[in-house]
């Protein structure tokens, strides 16, 4: 178990200071939060709906969208002189593989949502500082199972053509379940109501990523060994 | 007799049973207080849903065979029962909003259990492209089944969705714990329909995977000239 | 000691693999020979664990730890430098953590690359790449070396250099398996010549005392015949 750690740091360690180096994905999809969030507020009509009864959904879809964009990198920087290829003859666990990925596109996406909520909080003037704690629990939480599904199934489409365009395509429908849960206790935060009364939610998202991690943590062996 | 001469048959039998279903729905079975004529699209609505749910689950179960086995068999299958699985959902996705229209005064709603057909559709429809982006058979027998595995595990999630979900639609009449509160008439009916599309279902598979079956074998010819 | 026993193995109805068996012990060379898609690379593949072969079975003492892979393709991060790449890899072969930096300064002054460590990889040409790649391999001192096309995209001047270098390489009990399409490399280095046609080792020898232009006449003889 250490050593599946370990060398799941290493491969999430190495995809980190790539990103560092070259920092071309992770600046587009902080821009492209920022460019949906701009979009989202000349998008509506601010007479005819309250923006807090608008924000919980503006805030996810950005999320999951931005998210998305940086799904696709994963796999898709092993592709650089068959790095993949060499990852799988060494001696590299394929779960260390997938928990590193994983580990690296959660860092990743946090750093997305790091940068979206102060936008968000700016640009639609929701007052988050009194619930922010919770908040960034919910995030946290949801956060977690669509980017498990996601590193999964970016593993899938890497070789197959139009590979950004089938990764959201078979991803939304994985996104429902978290993107709706997030969106109910993200309207009961804004609405000053207490979790207790979505309690339901919060199950459904703890359940959805022991789950999805616990599978896709099985799977991910088959989308690579022959 | 051929396979898809079988799944000919069995498909034609089965139809010829749905037109008995409708003669018995519509003639001797008693008109709903409510709802008056618009209720006979229950007895295809229900089926259908519960068959599109059924041909996920039994994909899913498919491809967890196919990643221990490596049986090609089990792949033809799954292609099979997310084709049918397709046009079952469509069939839940077009008499869903006949029946909405008089009852609920409109054609669409984001009602939760129509919704997650939507969802199952589209789920059907991600597996379905992510097979024709794969090109080599073992790669995407392989791919499916990951992705097959995955979409089973997510029914359960959208059910969840559904049961926390604000809705309108009819809360389940049939597979509810308490005893059916169905009258008798209608329940025979109903379960006379959920057989024949049972058959449907396993008529066009076999069918289907007979069409797969040809479409191997015409390759490897094709190959061999090449 | 590398050994192979009766390996068969198929991608569809393609052969890769027909019956191959053969074993090297610590100093000896092997030089397959073959066309494209006679599948060569399979067999690379299966002796390095990542493909399981349909029939037989392939042994390398040590596992995976043991082998040191050179492909056509580096492996390695265009984005990182030389150092850098040496260290990750380093890191999922197991070598002590203590021991990586030291081992990548031995290493490099042996391939002449000191004064290149800090570059990153995607600004050196590529024979220097090619060099860096023999680096990654060596890292873990590996007992095998298997090489697929090393010699594919280098000029002539960068493949004589590659050469000398396994020549120096073959000491130190080392098992080397060379994979090329082309007889005129690397003939020389071998001490044990195959070649392989639609899966098949239609010869298998010593090297003895022929040279490259007895063993290409060979070759010529082997691929033409029925």
């Amino acid at each position: 178990m250490v050593e599946l750690l370990r060398q799941a740091w290493a491969v999430a360690r190495k995809d980190l200071l790539l990103e560092f180096r070259t920092r071309t994905a992770i600046v587009s999809a902080a821009v492209f939060a920022a460019l949906v969030l701009m979009v989202f507020n000349f998008g509506r009509d601010p007479t005819a709906v309250a923006t807090i009864d608008l924000a919980p959904t503006i805030l996810w879809v950005t999320f999951t969208f931005a998210a998305m964009l940086a799904l696709n990198r994963a796999f898709q920087l092993e592709l650089e002189n068959q790095a993949l290829e060499g990852l799988l003859v060494s001696p590299l666990n394929r779960t260390s593989l997938y928990w590193g990925k994983l580990i690296a596109n959660l860092a990743f996406v946090a750093v997305v949502e790091a940068v979206g909520l102060p936008l968000f909080v700016l640009f639609f003037n929701v007052p988050v500082w009194h619930v922010l704690a919770p908040l960034v629990g919910v995030i946290a939480l949801a956060t977690l199972g669509f980017v498990a599904v996601g590193t999964l199934f970016s593993a899938l489409v890497v070789r197959t053509r139009f590979a950004e365009l089938l990764l959201v395509v078979i991803l939304l429908p994985f996104l429902v379940p978290p993107l709706m849960g997030a969106v109910q206790l993200t309207a009961r935060l804004f609405g000053g109501r207490p979790l207790s009364e979505v309690v339901g939610y919060l199950k459904l998202l703890a359940a959805y990523d022991i789950v999805f991690v616990s599978l896709a943590s099985i799977l991910f062996r088959f989308t690579v060994d022959e | 007799m051929t396979l898809a001469q079988r799944g000919r048959w069995i498909t034609l039998v089965a139809l010829a049973l749905l037109g008995a279903v409708y003669v018995r729905a519509l003639m001797f079975t008693p008109l709903e207080r409510m709802q008056g004529a618009a209720q006979k699209i229950f007895y295809i609505h229900v089926p259908a849903a519960i068959w599109t749910e059924g041909a996920m689950i039994l994909l899913g179960l498919a491809g967890i065979l196919f990643l221990f086995l490596k049986d090609p068999r089990l792949d033809r299958f799954a292609e099979a029962s997310a084709e049918v699985g397709t046009v079952f959902a469509t069939i839940v996705l077009t008499t869903g909003p006949l029946w909405g229209k008089p009852i609920w005064g409109t054609w669409w709603t984001w009602d939760a259990r129509l919704t997650s057909t939507l969802f199952l559709f589209f789920l059907y429809v991600g597996y379905l492209l992510m097979r024709g982006a794969v090109r080599e058979p073992g790669l995407r027998a392989r791919y499916a089944a990951v992705l097959g595995v995955c979409g089973m595990f997510l029914v359960p999630f959208i059910h969840l969705s559904v049961f926390l979900f604000p809705t309108l639609h009819p809360q389940p009449i049939i597979l509810k714990p308490s005893a059916p509160s169905l009258p008798g008439t209608m329940l025979e009916t109903w379960l006379f329909s959920l057989g024949v599309f049972t058959l449907l279902y396993v008529g066009l598979v076999t069918q289907r995977y007979a069409v797969s079956l040809l479409r191997e074998a015409r390759q490897t010819v094709g190959g061999d000239h090449a | 000691m590398l050994w192979a026993e009766g390996l068969r193995h198929a991608f569809g109805r393609v052969v890769a693999l027909d019956d191959v068996s053969f074993s090297l012990t610590p100093g000896q060379t092997l030089a397959i020979f073959g066309p494209n898609g006679a599948g060569k690379t399979t067999l690379l593949k299966v002796l390095a664990g990542l493909i399981r072969p349909q029939g037989g079975t392939a042994r390398v003492d040590g596992g995976r730890r043991a082998i040191g892979w050179i492909g056509h393709q580096s492996h390695l991060y265009g984005h990182l430098t030389v150092l850098e790449n040496l260290l990750f890899w380093a890191s999922l072969y197991g070598v002590p953590a203590a021991r990586r930096r030291p081992r990548a300064g031995e290493v490099l002054a042996r391939l002449a690359m000191t004064d290149r460590s800090d570059q990153p990889v995607w600004s050196l040409s590529r024979g220097l790449v090619q060099r860096a790649a023999i680096a990654k391999a060596l890292m873990h001192d590996p007992g095998v070396l298997l090489l697929d096309e090393p010699f594919t995209g280098l000029d002539l001047a960068a493949a004589a250099e590659f050469r000398a270098l396994l020549a120096e390489l073959r000491g130190a009990g080392r098992v080397l398996v060379l994979a090329t399409h082309n007889v005129d490399e690397g003939v020389e280095l071998s001490t044990h010549v195959a070649f392989q046609r639609r899966g098949r080792f239609v010869h298998f020898a010593p090297r003895g005392g022929r040279g490259a232009a007895e063993i290409a006449e060979a070759y010529r003889r082997a691929m033409t015949d029925g």
